[in-house]
C-alpha cells in the first residue's frame, strides 16, 4: 500500500524524562545527606550489630563519614540516571540510591545516639520490621485477591479487626488456638461476605460499601467487648496464642535466622501466602481467569468465565485472609482491645497500591512500610530529633507520591470497582 | 444453517441482529422461541452452554483482554492445565494451538504478543482464532467489517472463504449490501426484529436495500451550489497523539472556507476524531498550528475557543455530548451558563434558562415530555437536536459536526442535515466528519479522505465513490486493483445502544 | 478509571433500554408512520421497557399518528404479553383509572422516605438482637427456651426495651423531667437538655456531611473529611489560643482559621486529581493519617501543649473565641448549630442556583461532556476540593470553639470526618437531606451517651446502628426484599456514585 511504511513525522523528546528527574531528585538528596547528615553525626562509631544487643559481631563506620559517604554514594546514583543509562538500570540504581540514603541517615542517627547507645541490633531491626509488616502483608494480599477480580476492597480494617476479635473470642472459649484461627479466617470472611453481597448482588459502590463495613467492624467489636470482654475478661478475652517455632537449619543462618526463622506461625503463613498467591495468580487456571474478570469481565464472561461466581469466591478468600492477619494480633501476642488495628487495614491498601496489585510487590511495601515503622520505635529510644509521628506518616506520604505518578504510574486492574452487569 | 455455509444476516442499524446473534450465543435470554441445533431444540443458558454447542461468535467489540498476550486470550475459558486440582496453564501447549490454528487457517498471529499493542484487524483476527481453537462448527461473526479497511476487508473475506471450505458454517452479520453480496451463500434480511425475507446473492442491491430499509430512504441532501468565502479555519502541519501516545494526526493540512462544507471521509479510527478535538482545544497540539479567522487558537481552552464562535457536535453523544442526568433546559445551556442572560456574576437566571429553552425545543422540534424532562430519557433523535440545537443557537464562525447523525432516526437525520446546510448557507464554515460516505457525499461540497492520521486527498462530491474508496483504504490515485470497492457502501459500526433492540 | 454511575449507565440493567432504545424504533412513531408501522414498533417491545419510554412512545403515536390504532396495539400488546409487564411497569395502570394505585406503588418502589424508614427498622432489629446475644444472662434464659420461653421473651424485652427508651429520652425528651417541670422539681433546662445535646453533635456533623456530598456531587469520594476536620481542628484551636484579639473578631478569625485549614488538606487531593489523575479516594484516604500523626505530634510542641498537664493535651481556647452558647451557661447546644443551618442554606444555593454549581453537577454526572462545553474540569476539581475541605475543617472548627472541647487531644476530632460519609449517604447528597441526617445522627450520639450511663449499652451501638442504616439505604433492593416489596426499580435509587481506581 502505498503510505503504510510512510515515517512518522519527527517528535520532539525532551531531555527530562521521567528517569532525569527522578536522576536529578536523587543527586540533590544524596548530596544534602552527606551535606546536612555528615556535619550532624558525630565522630562516634556507628555500629550496626549482628545480634539482638550491643554485643557481638558488628559493622562499624565512623559516623560523620559514614554519613558523608553513604550521601555520596546516593547523589552518585542520581547522577548516573541523570546522563541517562539504559533503561534497565533504573531499577538497580533507583534502590542503590534509596539504600544509600537510609544508611546515610542512619550513621548520623546513631552515632549521635546518647552515649553508650551508639549501636543498632539490626536483628532487632529486621524482626520488627517483619512483625509490624504481617498485618499489613495479609491485609495486602487480601486486597490483591480481591481486586483482581474486579472489587475494590477498603474494608481491609474491617477485615482485619474483625479477624482479631473473632479469633480473641473463639480462642479463649475453646482455649485452642487452631479453632481461634479458624474463627478468625471466618470473621474476616464474615465481612468479606457483606462486602461481597453488596458490591456484586446489590451493586452498591464497592468504595462506599468498603467504608461503611469498616465503621460497621469498628462498631460491632467495640460493642461485643464493652459487653463481653470488659466485664469478664478471664471468659472471654484470655486468647491463647500461638508459641515460637524455631525452623531447623534455617534459623541457623546469622541475623536471618533469628530475625526469621524463629518466629510463630504467621510469619511463615505470610511468607507461604505470598509465594501461593503469586503463583496461583500468575501460572495457574483460577489466577488466568482471576486477571481476566478483573481486566474485562465481559470478554470473560462470552469464554463461559462465571464473572460473578469467580468474584464471590475471591471476595470470600480474601475475608479469609485478612482474618487471619487479623489473629496474628490476638492469637500471637495481645489480648484483643478497642479498635486495635489503628489504621493498619488502610496502611494494607497503600501496600497494595504502592506494589501494584501484585502480591510480591505488596510485600515489599509491607516490608517498607514496617520498617518506617520500626525505625520510628528505634528512633524513639535512642531520643532522636527526628519526631517519630513524621516517620509514621512516610507510608502515607509514599502512596501519595506514588498515586501521583511520580514515582512510577500505578495502574490499578482495568475493571476495578466496577460491578458486572449482564447484557 | 447448513454446514459449510455462508449465512449473511442484513439489517439496519438497530434491526435486531446483534441482539438476536447474542440470544444464540448466550448472552441474552430469550422470552419466548427456541433454538434448534442439527433438530433438537437447546437451552443455551450462557456462552459456555454455547461454546459447548458448537457455536463461536466474534463481538462487534471485541471481547479481548487488552493486558493479556494472545496465547492468555486465546486459552481463557477452555485452558490446558497440568497438575490436577492445582490447574496449572500449560502455555506452551496453548502457544502451540494458536500456532496451529493461524497455519492451517492462514491467520498470522504472534501468540506472545501483548493484545493492547495489536492494530484492530489483528485484533479481529485473535478472535477468530480464539473461536477456532474451540472446535466450532458455527462462525458468528457481528460486524466485523465496521472498523477494518477495505483491503483489511478483502483480506478477512478471504478467511472466511478458507474456513467455508474447512467445512465450517460462518454467520456474518452487516448491513454492507456489497460484502453480502461477494460471499453469501444465503441472505436473510432481518427489519424491526422481524425477518422480513430470504434472499439469495444473486438479487440486485437495489431489492435487498428495499428489504432491509423497508422504504426507500434517500439520504439525497437538497441544497444549493456553495459560494466559499474567506477562509475561517486553517490548519497547518497539525500532529496530534492519541491518549496512548500513538500517533494520530500525522500533519495534516486543512482549509475551510467560510460558506462552504469540508467532509472528512475515512474509516473510523484514522485520525478523525483526534484531529477534531485538537481543534476544538480539546486535546494538545504536539506540533503545526490552527488558525481560526486569522486567531491561532491551538493551546487555546475549549471555552476560549467556543466563545470565539465555534460550534461542536462531538462524535458520541452520551459520553461527549449531553449530561444525560441534567434536564433538556440545563443541557441547552451546557456551555453558556455562565453568560448573560443565563447567568450573572455567580448565580445562575433559571427564568431564562427555562424560556430559552421552551423557544430550542419549539425551533428545533426536540420531542421532549418538558423542558425538565431529563434529557437521557429523550429518543437518540431527539438528544442529538438538543445538541445541535445548544451549539446552532449563538453566532458562528465555524461549526464542527462529528458523526452528526450516528444512531438517529431518519427524520431526525433530515433535520439535522437541513439544518448544517442552512447554517452553511448563512455563511459559516463547516467541517463535518462521517464514517458514513453518504452522508459526507451528501452534504459536503469537498471532500478530504483521511488515512492514518493524514489527508491523502481533497475531492469533489461528483467523485465516484470507489475513487474514494480507494483513497480511504490508503490507495491514491494511482492505478490499483479493480474491485477493491468493499469501502463503497463504508458506514459506522452500530451505535453501541442499538444491541439492545427486540426481537421475535 | 472510567466512571460508572450505576444510576444512570450499566449498572441499572432496567434503565439501559431507556437511554439506548435504539432511534429507528424509538423514533418510529415520531415519524408519523402508518399505523401498522406503529403498532408492529410497540408490538416488539420487550417486556422490561422502561415506563417512561413506554408511555412516552404511546403518547406520541397518539398524537401524531392515527390516534386509535397508534394508542391499542401498545396498550393491547402490554396488557396480552405477560404478567410481568403489567405489574412490573405499571404503565398500564397509569393510563387505567387505578391512579391511586399507582401512587401507592411508586410509593413503595420508589420513595426514598419508606427505605429510610425501614431501614431505620431493619437497624433496631439487629441492634435489639445484638443487645440480648450479648447479655450472657438473657442468653442464659435462651437455654432452657422450650421449657419456659416467657422468661427469654420477658428478659429480652427488658434489656431491649430498657434500652433503647434511654436511647430516646437522651436524644428528644425524658418523659420524667417533664413531668418534673410541671410539678416544679426540677427547671425547664432539663427539659431541653436532650435536644441541647442532640443538636450539639448535630453541628459538626452537618458540616462534614455537607462537605462529602458536595464532593459527591462534584463526582469525587471525599474520605478526608476527618483529615480536614482534623486540620481544622488545630488551626482553629492555635487562632483560639495563640492570637490575642477581641471577642467577635477572635471567634471569625478562629473559624476562618478552621476553615482554611480544612481547605488546605482538601486543596492536595483535589489538586493531584486534577493534575495527575491520582485518585482521591486513595489520596484522601492518605492524608487523613497524615493529619492525624500531625495533630498528634503539634500537641507536644512548645507553646503548644498546656504546661500544666502531663498528657498530650493543648492549651485551651480562650473564651473570645468560643461559640457562644444558645441556651444559657446549663445547656451545651451553641452557635454552631445556627452555623450549620446556614451552612446547609448556602450549599443547597451554591448547588442549585449557582454557575458554579452548574459546573460542579455537570462535571460530577459526565466530566467529559463538561469539558466538552467548555467547563475546565481541572478546575472544578480543585475548587470543589477546597470548598468541600473548608467545610470539613468548620466541622472541625465546631468540635473545638463549641462546647464538646476547648482544647486538642489526640482525639479531638472524633469520628466526624467518616461519620460525615454516613451522614452524606444517608441524606442522599442532598444539602437538607444531610441536615436531617446529621440530626438523626447526633440524636443517636445523645442518645447512646445516656443509654450507656442509664442501661449500661455501650455507646458503640450507636455506631452500628448508623452503619446498619447506611448500609440498608445503599442497597434498597435488599430492603425492599426483606420487607416483601417488589425491588424491580430499586437501582435507582442507589445513593453513590461508582467508580473504579
Amino acid at each position: 500500500m502505498a503510505v503504510d511504511d510512510v515515517a512518522l513525522a519527527p517528535v520532539s523528546v525532551g531531555f527530562w524524562t521521567r528517569n532525569r528527574k527522578i536522576g536529578a531528585g536523587l543527586l540533590l538528596v544524596g548530596a544534602l545527606a552527606a551535606a546536612v547528615f555528615g556535619p550532624l553525626a558525630t565522630g562516634q562509631e556507628a555500629r550496626f550489630t549482628l545480634s539482638e544487643d550491643a554485643g557481638g559481631a558488628a559493622l562499624e563506620i565512623q559516623g560523620t563519614l559514614g554519613a558523608i559517604l553513604f550521601g555520596l554514594i546516593a547523589a552518585a546514583a542520581g547522577a548516573a540516571l541523570l546522563v541517562g543509562l539504559p533503561r534497565r538500570w533504573f531499577g538497580p540504581l533507583l534502590g542503590v540510591g534509596v539504600v544509600a540514603f537510609v544508611l546515610s541517615f542512619l550513621c548520623w542517627q546513631v552515632s549521635a545516639a546518647p552515649a553508650g547507645q551508639n549501636f543498632m541490633p539490626l536483628v532487632n531491626m529486621l524482626r520488627g520490621t517483619f512483625l509490624l509488616a504481617l498485618p499489613l502483608i495479609f491485609g495486602a494480599l487480601a486486597g490483591v485477591l480481591c481486586e483482581r477480580s474486579g472489587v475494590v476492597n477498603v474494608a481491609i480494617e474491617g477485615q482485619l479487626l474483625t479477624g482479631a476479635f473473632a479469633g480473641a473470642l473463639f480462642g479463649t472459649i475453646t482455649g485452642n488456638v487452631w479453632i481461634g484461627l479458624v474463627a478468625a479466617a471466618l470473621g474476616g470472611a464474615f465481612i468479606s461476605l457483606l462486602l461481597a453481597v453488596f458490591a456484586i448482588r446489590y451493586l452498591v459502590d464497592q468504595v462506599v460499601i468498603g467504608i461503611v463495613l469498616n465503621l460497621f467492624a469498628v462498631g460491632l467489636t467495640g460493642f461485643l467487648y464493652e459487653r463481653l470482654m470488659q466485664s469478664d475478661a478471664q471468659a472471654y478475652n484470655q486468647p491463647p496464642h500461638f508459641g515460637t517455632w524455631s525452623i531447623p537449619l534455617l534459623s541457623e543462618i546469622p541475623v536471618l535466622g533469628p530475625a526469621l526463622f524463629r518466629s510463630n506461625i504467621f510469619l511463615y503463613l505470610a511468607l507461604v501466602l505470598v509465594l501461593v498467591v503469586h503463583v496461583a495468580l500468575f501460572r495457574t487456571r483460577w489466577g488466568l481467569r482471576t486477571r481476566s474478570v478483573g481486566e474485562h469481565p465481559t470478554a470473560a464472561d462470552t469464554l463461559g468465565v462465571r464473572v460473578l461466581r469467580l468474584r464471590y469466591r475471591n471476595v470470600l478468600l480474601a475475608g479469609l485472609v485478612a482474618g487471619i492477619g487479623g489473629a496474628s494480633y490476638t492469637l500471637a501476642s495481645f489480648t484483643f482491645s478497642k479498635n486495635m488495628i489503628g489504621g493498619k487495614g488502610f496502611i494494607a491498601l497503600a501496600a497494595l497500591i504502592f506494589g501494584r496489585w501484585s502480591p510480591t510487590g505488596a510485600l515489599l511495601a509491607a516490608l517498607f512500610f514496617g520498617f518506617a515503622d520500626q525505625l520510628g520505635t528505634y528512633l524513639g529510644a535512642v531520643n532522636s530529633v527526628i519526631p517519630s509521628e513524621f516517620l509514621a506518616m512516610l507510608p502515607y506520604l509514599a502512596t501519595i507520591l506514588a498515586v501521583a505518578g511520580l514515582v512510577g504510574r500505578v495502574r490499578a486492574p482495568a475493571a476495578d470497582g466496577k460491578p458486572y452487569v449482564k447484557g | 444453517m447448513e454446514p459449510g455455509e455462508i449465512h449473511a444476516l442484513l439489517g439496519e442499524n438497530g434491526a435486531g441482529k446483534s441482539t438476536l446473534m447474542n440470544v444464540l450465543y448466550g448472552l441474552l435470554q430469550p422470552d419466548e422461541g427456541e433454538i434448534l441445533i442439527n433438530g433438537e431444540p437447546v437451552q443455551i443458558k450462557g456462552p459456555g452452554d454455547a461454546i459447548a454447542a458448537g457455536i463461536g461468535m466474534v463481538h462487534q467489540h471485541f471481547m479481548l483482554v487488552p493486558v493479556f498476550t494472545v496465547a492468555e486470550n486465546v486459552m481463557l475459558g477452555a485452558e490446558q492445565v497440568r497438575g490436577g486440582i492445582t490447574g496449572f496453564l500449560d502455555r506452551r501447549r496453548a502457544r502451540r494451538e494458536v500456532a496451529e490454528v493461524s497455519e492451517r487457517y492462514n491467520l498470522r498471529v504472534d501468540p506472545d504478543a501483548l493484545v493492547e499493542d495489536l492494530p484492530v484487524g489483528i485484533q479481529q483476527r485473535v478472535e477468530i482464532v480464539k473461536a477456532l481453537t474451540r472446535e466450532v462448527d458455527l462462525l458468528i461473526l457481528d460486524e466485523p467489517t465496521a472498523v477494518l479497511t477495505p483491503q483489511e476487508t478483502e483480506e478477512l473475506l478471504a478467511v472466511m472463504r478458507s474456513l467455508k471450505a474447512a467445512g465450517k458454517s460462518i454467520v456474518f452479520i452487516t448491513h454492507k449490501l456489497k460484502e453480502v453480496k461477494a460471499i453469501a451463500d444465503r441472505i436473510t434480511v432481518i427489519r424491526r426484529g422481524r425477518t422480513v425475507g430470504t434472499a439469495s446473492p444473486e438479487a440486485t442491491e437495489d431489492e435487498l436495500a428495499a428489504a432491509m430499509v423497508g422504504r426507500s430512504v434517500s439520504l439525497e441532501v437538497t441544497k444549493a451550489a456553495a459560494r466559499p468565502g474567506e477562509p475561517v479555519l486553517q490548519v497547518e502541519g497539525l500532529i496530534v497523539d492519541d491518549e496512548r501516545g500513538h500517533r494520530a494526526v500525522d500533519g495534516v493540512e486543512l482549509t475551510v472556507r467560510a460558506g462552504e462544507v469540508l467532509g472528512i471521509a475515512g474509516v473510523q479510527g484514522n485520525g478523525q476524531t483526534e484531529l477534531v478535538e485538537a481543534i476544538m482545544g480539546l486535546r494538545p497540539v504536539l506540533s503545526g498550528s490552527v488558525m481560526l479567522a486569522g486567531d491561532r487558537i491551538d493551546g487555546w481552552s475549549t471555552k476560549r475557543v467556543l466563545r470565539a464562535g465555534v460550534g461542536y457536535v462531538p462524535e458520541d453523544r452520551s459520553v461527549d455530548g449531553l449530561v444525560m442526568e441534567f434536564s433538556v433546559a440545563e443541557n441547552l445551556v451546557l456551555d453558556l451558563y455562565d453568560r448573560p442572560p443565563f447567568g450573572s456574576g455567580l448565580a445562575l437566571r433559571p427564568d431564562a434558562i427555562a424560556s430559552s429553552a421552551r423557544e430550542r425545543i419549539e425551533q428545533f422540534d426536540v420531542r421532549t415530555p418538558s423542558a425538565d424532562a431529563a434529557v437521557g430519557t429523550l429518543s437518540g433523535g431527539n438528544q442529538q437536536k438538543v445538541i445541535v440545537a445548544r451549539e446552532l443557537s449563538r453566532p458562528l464562525k465555524l461549526f464542527v459536526a462529528s458523526q452528526p447523525t450516528r444512531g438517529v432516526d431518519v427524520g431526525s437525520i433530515e433535520f439535522i442535515h437541513g439544518r448544517i446546510i442552512r447554517e452553511r448557507d448563512i455563511g459559516t464554515a463547516v467541517l463535518v466528519v462521517s464514517s458514513e460516505l453518504d452522508e459526507v457525499i451528501g452534504l459536503a461540497d469537498r471532500i478530504a479522505v483521511m488515512y492514518r492520521g493524514r489527508i491523502l486527498g481533497i475531492v469533489g462530491p461528483e467523485t465516484p465513490r470507489e475513487e474514494i474508496g480507494l483513497l480511504m483504504a490508503g490507495v491514491t490515485p494511482e492505478p490499483a486493483a479493480a474491485d477493491n470497492a468493499g469501502a463503497g457502501k463504508a458506514g459506522g459500526p452500530d451505535s453501541p445502544g442499538s444491541d439492545e433492540e427486540e426481537h421475535e | 478509571m472510567s466512571d460508572v454511575n450505576p444510576a444512570s449507565g450499566s449498572g441499572a440493567p432496567e434503565r439501559e433500554p431507556a437511554g439506548a432504545a435504539s432511534p429507528d424504533q424509538a423514533a418510529a412513531p415520531e415519524q408519523a408512520p402508518s399505523p401498522e408501522q406503529a403498532a408492529s414498533s410497540a408490538d416488539a417491545a420487550s417486556p422490561d421497557k422502561d415506563v417512561a419510554t413506554e408511555s412516552r412512545r404511546a403518547e406520541s403515536a397518539a398524537s401524531d399518528g392515527d390516534p386509535s390504532a397508534g394508542n391499542a396495539g401498545p396498550a393491547a400488546t402490554d396488557a396480552g404479553r405477560s404478567g410481568r409487564a403489567a405489574t412490573g411497569t405499571g404503565a398500564p395502570e397509569g393510563r387505567g383509572p387505578g391512579l391511586g394505585q399507582l401512587f401507592l406503588q411508586n410509593l413503595w418502589s420508589a420513595n426514598t422516605v419508606t427505605v429510610t424508614v425501614l431501614a431505620l427498622v431493619l437497624a433496631i432489629v439487629i441492634g435489639a438482637v445484638l443487645i440480648i446475644i450479648s447479655d450472657p444472662d438473657v442468653l442464659a434464659t435462651y437455654g432452657y427456651f422450650t421449657a419456659r420461653p416467657a422468661d427469654a421473651i420477658n428478659s429480652s424485652w427488658s434489656v431491649v426495651s430498657e434500652a433503647y427508651a434511654n436511647l430516646f429520652k437522651g436524644a428528644v425528651v425524658d418523659p420524667a423531667a417533664v413531668s418534673g417541670w410541671a410539678d416544679g422539681s426540677n427547671g425547664w433546662q432539663l427539659v431541653f437538655a436532650p435536644i441541647s445535646e442532640t443538636l450539639t453533635y448535630t453541628a459538626p456533623l452537618v458540616f462534614t456531611g455537607l462537605a462529602v456530598s458536595l464532593a459527591f456531587r462534584g463526582g469525587l469520594f471525599n474520605i478526608g473529611a476527618q483529615g480536614q476536620a482534623t486540620l481544622g481542628v488545630i488551626l482553629a484551636a492555635l487562632a483560639g489560643f495563640l492570637l490575642p484579639l477581641p471577642p467577635v473578631l477572635h471567634l471569625i478569625v478562629a473559624l476562618l482559621a478552621g476553615a482554611i485549614g480544612g481547605a488546605i488538606w482538601g486543596f492536595i487531593p483535589g489538586i493531584l486529581k486534577a493534575r495527575r489523575g491520582a485518585h482521591e479516594v486513595i489520596n484522601t484516604i492518605m492524608l487523613n493519617y497524615v493529619s492525624l500523626y500531625f495533630l498528634s505530634w503539634i500537641i507536644n510542641q512548645r507553646g503548644v501543649h498546656e504546661p500544666t498537664r502531663t498528657d498530650a493535651i493543648s492549651k485551651s481556647v480562650e473564651s473570645s473565641a468560643q461559640l457562644p452558647r444558645l441556651l444559657g451557661g446549663d445547656l451545651r447546644v451553641h452557635a454552631g448549630i445556627l452555623l450549620a443551618v446556614l451552612a446547609t442554606w448556602g450549599v443547597a444555593w451554591l448547588l442549585n442556583r449557582s454557575t458554579f454549581g452548574f459546573e460542579l453537577r455537570a462535571v460530577g454526572a459526565n466530566p467529559d461532556a463538561a469539558r466538552t462545553a467548555g467547563i475546565s474540569v481541572t478546575k472544578t476539581y480543585v475548587l470543589l476540593m477546597v470548598l468541600s475541605g473548608a467545610l470539613a475543617g468548620l466541622g472541625g472548627s465546631n468540635m473545638v470553639l463549641g462546647t464538646t472541647a476547648s482544647a486538642l487531644t489526640p482525639a479531638v476530632a472524633a469520628q466526624i470526618g467518616f461519620d460525615g460519609i454516613l451522614v452524606s449517604l444517608l441524606g442522599r447528597n442532598k444539602p437538607w437531606g444531610v441536615a436531617l441526617a446529621a440530626l438523626l445522627f447526633g440524636a443517636l450520639q445523645a442518645g447512646g451517651n445516656r443509654m450507656q450511663s442509664y442501661a449500661g449499652i455501650s455507646l458503640e451501638l450507636a455506631t452500628v446502628l448508623q452503619a446498619l442504616i447506611v448500609i440498608f439505604i445503599a442497597a434498597p433492593a435488599l430492603v425492599k426484599a426483606i420487607f416483601g416489596l417488589r425491588a424491580a426499580r430499586a437501582a435507582r435509587l442507589q445513593t453513590s456514585v461508582a467508580k473504579g481506581w
